[in-house]
């Protein structure tokens, strides 16, 4: 039986597009997915939705989708992607519309629905995980909420012979387990095989970064090519074993090291990676390298799914103000310290001494703070004041507070900048399983 | 020499908490060897003095000798939580470079470790 070639095509909604076109083109790939949400992304879509209600899906889908569905079409690839973000339904209307400019004589997307659970959310009072609040804390702060959907959501989309799956928050790695059970025909409560499918979701979710990006450290760590960074594609077995690797001729590496920092990229417990189709078994993975660019994994396993769903709810938490100013030469950090004095007394003087605030250097301690970062003496530095707080208007005069610093500060400060940004901010609750209700519907170009 | 030269690291964030992951370099016989110092160097209590002022809860420690790495959970660790945190790196990607900066010693590894504050 040939392996099951399923490719990553993003690993964020900004990543870059010309990786995942020459994956479409000459990977051979059966799937190709794309994943593009992040924690609080559905709650920055909603609030584009609610001021436009074409809008709130990924601005890149219809860039994205042009530059690989004529090869996906050609080659019967086909594409997952959970950029339907708020508005999934708005994005499935958006790949026919991309699809008819492109003279697609025919086309089956499948929209997955039912992640948005804010009423459920909102009629049912419930605490917040890692936090003593509830959800009525935030009153009329709350945005969003969506449930993290599981792979059982996407398989009958899938079944449909849909050519373009899009769904709106689905837990990463479900993009990619939900083609393996299908193809395979994994059953739903085959704990090890689902356990093992999450391993290749998870090694391929962050697309480039299994493949020699965010790794680099020149002299320790040498990556070739990241300018052409490959993006990953596994050749998945039934056997329960799967080869990470990228397409011949482009930048990067795959290894043992890049495949082991993205096996444990963000989870926690190796043994018990909670996602809504299985509590995935990390903790006897092995991988050998098996050629160029080629790494095989086995070892995966699983336990029952978790009772509940997670759910990230989006609320508003109030403004950011932000000043930079820049000091060089000599005498550069002693100047950059005088003015995060002056700042200071400047915060007193303003009332806005319970504020939460952050006073810094860039290029001194604003990273890891004075004890990590203290005891070297940059060319130059840069001061940085960031200050929470509740009002739009508030938070501008922080920047115009570290711009008064040109004619009222210490010398030849330069190079200010000011933001203000509103705090989307995101928590986490559980949802019981049966509150949240998956739907599919199909939408078809024939000729 | 320094974790830089037998070691890789990687963080990542999970809302208010940092992940970070330390895993040695070399073909097989040395990454064994090096997994060996990480494992003697790195304790729970050495990873969460390194990051003081900066990890503010508690700091586990998940062993992986099969994969030569050790990976970290740090709780309250990114100032509030990557979306509404005031840090210029919110994600707190930059912590796992931090780590190795730690100055090891071949010689006497466990000595290394107990002067906590050595590397700082």
């Amino acid at each position: 039986m040939r392996p099951f070639r399923i490719g990553a095509g993003a690993g964020y909604s900004g990543d870059r597009i010309d990786p995942a076109q020459a994956l479409a083109e000459r990977g051979a790939l059966d799937v190709l997915v794309f994943e593009c949400l992040a924690e609080r992304t559905i709650a920055l879509a909603q609030l584009r939705r609610s001021h436009d209600p074409r809008h709130g899906y990924d601005p890149l889908l219809e860039e994205r989708l042009r530059a690989v569905l004529p090869a996906c079409v050609r080659q019967g690839v086909t594409v997952i992607s959970n950029m339907g973000a708020a508005h999934p339904e708005a994005a499935g209307a958006a790949v026919l519309k991309v699809a008819r400019e492109l003279g697609l004589p025919r086309l089956r997307v499948a929209v997955v629905t039912g992640d948005d659970v804010l009423p459920w959310i909102a009629a049912n009072d419930v605490p917040l995980m890692d936090s003593p609040q509830r959800v009525s804390d935030f009153g009329d702060r709350l945005i969003s909420a969506n449930a993290y959907l599981g792979a059982d959501a996407l398989l009958p989309a899938l079944a449909s012979g849909a050519d373009v799956v899009i769904t709106g928050r689905v837990a990463d790695p479900a993009l990619f387990l939900a083609p393996l059970m299908q193809h395979f025909g994994w059953r739903a409560d085959d704990w090890p095989r689902l356990g093992f499918g999450v391993l290749v979701g998870h090694l391929l979710e962050c697309a480039g970064q299994v493949s020699g990006g965010y790794i680099a450290d020149p002299g320790h760590f040498d990556v070739p090519g990241l300018h052409d960074l490959g993006f990953p594609l596994a050749e998945v077995k039934p056997d329960g074993s799967a080869v990470i690797t990228k397409l011949d001729g482009t930048g990067g590496r795959v290894d043992r090291l890049t495949c082991t920092a993205q096996l444990l990229y963000e989870i926690e417990d190796p043994a018990r990676y909670l996602q809504p189709d299985v509590v995935a078994d990390f903790s006897g993975v092995q991988l050998r390298e098996v050629g160029k660019d080629r790494v095989e994994v086995r070892g995966a396993s699983g336990t029952p799914r978790p009772s509940h769903l997670k759910a990230t709810l989006g609320y508003r938490d109030g403004f950011i103000g932000e000043g930079q100013i820049s000091y060089a030469g000599p005498g550069a950090v002693a100047r950059g310290q005088l003015a995060l004095e002056l700042l200071q007394h400047r915060i007193d003087r303003l009332g806005w001494r319970t504020h939460e605030h952050r006073a810094e250097l860039i290029g001194v301690n604003a990273m890891h703070g004075a004890a990590l970062g203290g005891d070297r003496t940059p060319y130059e530095v840069r001061v940085r004041l960031a200050v929470r707080c509740t009002s739009r208007a508030q938070a501008e005069r922080v920047g115009q507070e570290v711009e008064a610093l040109y004619l009222n500060g210490p010398a030849a400060g330069g190079g200010v900048t000011q933001s203000v940004r509103e705090v989307i901010a995101a928590a986490s609750a559980l949802v019981p399983r049966a509150a949240v209700r998956p739907a599919v519907q199909l939408h078809e170009i024939t000729p | 020499m320094k974790l830089q030269d037998i070691a890789i690291a990687r963080s990542g964030d999970k809302g208010n908490r940092a992940t970070l992951s330390v895993i040695a370099r070399g073909p097989t016989h040395d990454a064994a060897a090096h997994y060996a110092v990480l494992e003697r160097l790195l304790t729970a209590e050495r990873v969460q003095a390194h990051y003081r002022g900066i990890v503010q809860g508690r700091v586990q420690r998940f062993a992986l000798p099969h994969l030569v790495a050790l990976h970290f959970v740090m709780d309250d660790a990114l100032g509030g939580g990557v979306t509404r945190s005031l840090a210029l790196d919110a994600h707190g990607k930059t912590l796992s470079a931090a780590i190795l900066d730690i100055e090891i010693d071949d010689q006497h590894p466990l000595q290394n470790h107990a002067h906590p504050t050595t590397g700082d």
